[in-house]
């Protein structure tokens, strides 16, 4: 029985394939990154494979070792973590294919190392997601952690201060996690989530619980960039170097999000998270906050880069506003948006991969509309991921605003719902700027009569092009399916 | 008052530690007094682990003749101080990775004060 056993192979499968490629790397460099591939193709796979057992058999307990839980550890696969794992090893899948060619031409010789600390950080990024304790989530925490900051530093020349300042909020970060899950032990005597969320009710009026509740809340925030703590995304996702950047920065902050989830959703409960004062309605707040800050400095940015990392800030905000509202369409919209984000991301992020690659830079104010001729491709799948960034039917990114919107209006939260629709004018503003530069003449410039260069078809190679391509498509995919998803995505609310 | 105090001297030790850490990390400008304000901040949320797990008058997790298993007040609890093996060991891991850094920082900029490598980096 293979099925039951699924959730640890999707882990071990990184662990195997983190080990495999600096074997055969020492012997052939040029089969790292098709290695990578495989191993995030493979845990795909298993992810797809879990997710029908799941619809199947309902969510999958897995004993490491035989020792049932508390005593032992478990990693749990349901509704929630499987959506997540599915989300991100298929966009990992599609970011490890893309980072062939522009990894040759950015690290040339560290490829061994790179392709191996990335699959460290999906191991660490799947161990997250699917374990059932707490103790074991911190360490698989500082397992990505670890291996992303190394992967951040790996960029142009300013990336190594990036990734210090990263670490030093990223670790204080995590052990602020620490010690809020030490003040639940002292409390519980357990460290399994399952377990320890039937305990926690008794424990209401316990002001330590309530302490850690917070200290974790603001651990786990560093790492998901919420609003006060966002200050070390930008520079980290400016400065890494291309792959990294695609790699990072849709999965990243999405899986510290879904710890969120699982911490205030499924370990507290909604009602014991406000039950002392209202810590989700505040969260929500700087969400809020985040969001228009976001949008507002990415409006202010000329190079894309740091334009789209400004916009994480922005869009991880309606992440955790729809966890804030807490009714199954804020949760419904928030998980649809963590998949349409990671989409949109990783398909803008290689956009401007495919700009630096050809153009040897992503500065905003150069673009001209000669773009439109030399690289048709990339600048439809920029149109349509800038579209759906925007929110406009049929796109992906319409429908998670759309639900989101549903939920404020369940709640009566008038502030977040315009905090919503002023953002997506915002966001309209900082993309369309860039479509009307590729796709409008500009009116002041002189028409050269005899251009010196002709300017003809020069579009990326298929490496590049198709996951760039699929991304674009899958964003009309998810549009036409939503209904699919937030059906099932309304299933799995935790109430 | 003084009870309170004096009954929880290992929290206030911990707390103390915990603000000394977070200081360094704050407002320290050269790069390594951060990292050294990020050891002790780590180090003072072990001492707080070890220190839950520690009891009056009980011996080390190994089972004594004398005393019964189930007298588990006589054996101190071994959870809290094998979760920090584990967590010591991400520490010197996040360490040596800083380290790294500064290393990689120092060779390209030649400095390691954070003030100055923001306006080199503008």
């Amino acid at each position: 029985m293979i099925e039951t056993h699924l959730p640890a192979i999707i882990a071990l499968t990184f662990v195997l394939f983190a080990l495999l490629i600096p074997l055969f790397g020492l012997w052939k460099e040029q089969l790292c990154q098709p290695l990578a591939v495989l191993g995030s193709g493979l845990a795909t796979t298993f992810s797809l494979l879990a997710f029908i057992t799941y619809l199947q058999t309902g969510s999958i307990r897995y004993f490491f070792g035989g020792w049932e839980p508390p005593i032992g550890i478990e990693f749990v696969y349901d509704g929630l973590s499987g959506f997540i794992l599915i989300v991100i090893n298929s966009v990992a899948f599609l970011a490890l294919i893309y980072a062939k060619k522009p990894g040759r031409m950015e690290f040339q010789g560290k490829e061994l190392a790179y392709y191996a600390l990335a699959m460290l950080m999906m191991l660490g990024f799947n161990g997250m997601v699917l374990t059932g304790d707490l103790f074991n989530l911190y360490v698989f925490l500082e397992i990505s952690s670890l291996s992303s900051y190394a992967l951040i530093s790996i960029g142009n020349k300013p990336a190594p201060f990036a990734a210090f300042r990263y670490l030093i909020v990223g670790t204080a970060g995590g052990t602020l996690y620490l010690l809020g899950v030490g003040f639940l032990y002292t409390n519980t005597g357990t460290l399994n989530i399952i377990d320890m969320s039937a305990m926690l009710p008794m424990l209401v009026d316990n002001s330590s619980v309530v302490t850690a509740l917070i200290l974790m809340v603001v651990g786990i925030g560093v790492k998901a960039a919420i609003f006060p703590l966002h200050g070390w995304l930008p520079d980290s996702y400016t400065y890494a170097s291309t792959p990294s950047s695609t790699l990072i920065a849709p999965i990243g902050t999405k899986v510290a999000a879904y710890i969120l989830f699982r911490i205030m959703l499924y370990l507290f409960g909604i009602d014991l998270t406000d039950a002392v004062f209202p810590l989700s309605y505040i969260v929500g707040v700087f969400a809020c906050i985040g969001i228009i800050y976001g949008s507002v400095m990415a409006i202010a940015q000329t190079e894309m880069k740091r334009m789209l990392a400004y916009s994480s800030v922005s869009q991880i905000g309606y992440i955790i506003m729809g966890l804030s509202l807490a009714n199954p369409f804020g949760f419904a919209g928030a998980l649809l948006h963590v998949l349409n984000h990671a989409v949109m991301k990783a398909c803008l992020f290689m956009i401007t991969g495919n700009l630096r690659y050809k153009e040897g830079h992503s500065n905003i104010s150069l673009f001209n509309d000669s773009y439109r001729i030399k690289y048709p491709w990339t600048m439809a799948s920029f149109s349509v991921a800038a579209i759906s960034m925007v929110g406009l039917p049929p796109l992906a990114g319409f429908f998670s605003k759309w639900y989101l919107v549903l939920g404020t209006i369940d709640n009566s939260n008038w502030i977040f719902l315009a905090v919503i629709i002023v953002s997506s004018l915002l966001n309209a503003v900082y993309f369309f700027r860039i479509l009307e530069k590729v796709y409008m003449k500009n009116p002041d410039a002189e028409q050269q009569p005899d251009t010196a260069v002709e300017i003809k078809y020069d579009d990326v190679s298929p490496s590049m092009m198709s996951p760039m391509a699929i991304l674009a498509v899958g964003l009309f995919v998810i549009g036409f399916a939503n209904a699919a998803i937030v059906g099932f995505l309304l299933g799995i609310f935790p109430m | 008052m003084v009870d309170f105090i004096t009954g929880h001297y290992a929290y206030w030790f911990t707390l103390s530690l915990l603000c000394v850490g977070l200081y360094g990390i704050i407002f320290k400008r050269n790069l390594v007094k951060k990292v050294i304000g990020l050891a002790i901040f780590q180090a003072s949320v072990v001492l707080f682990f070890v220190s839950i797990a520690s009891k009056w008058d009980a011996t080390v997790t190994v089972i004594d003749k004398n005393i019964p298993v189930e007298q588990v007040e006589s054996y101190l609890n071994p959870l809290p101080h094998t979760l920090m093996l584990t967590a010591i060991v991400v520490g010197v891991a996040t360490l040596g990775v800083a380290f790294t850094l500064l290393i990689a920082i120092y060779n390209r900029y030649g400095t390691l004060d954070e003030q100055e490598l923001l306006e080199k980096i503008q």
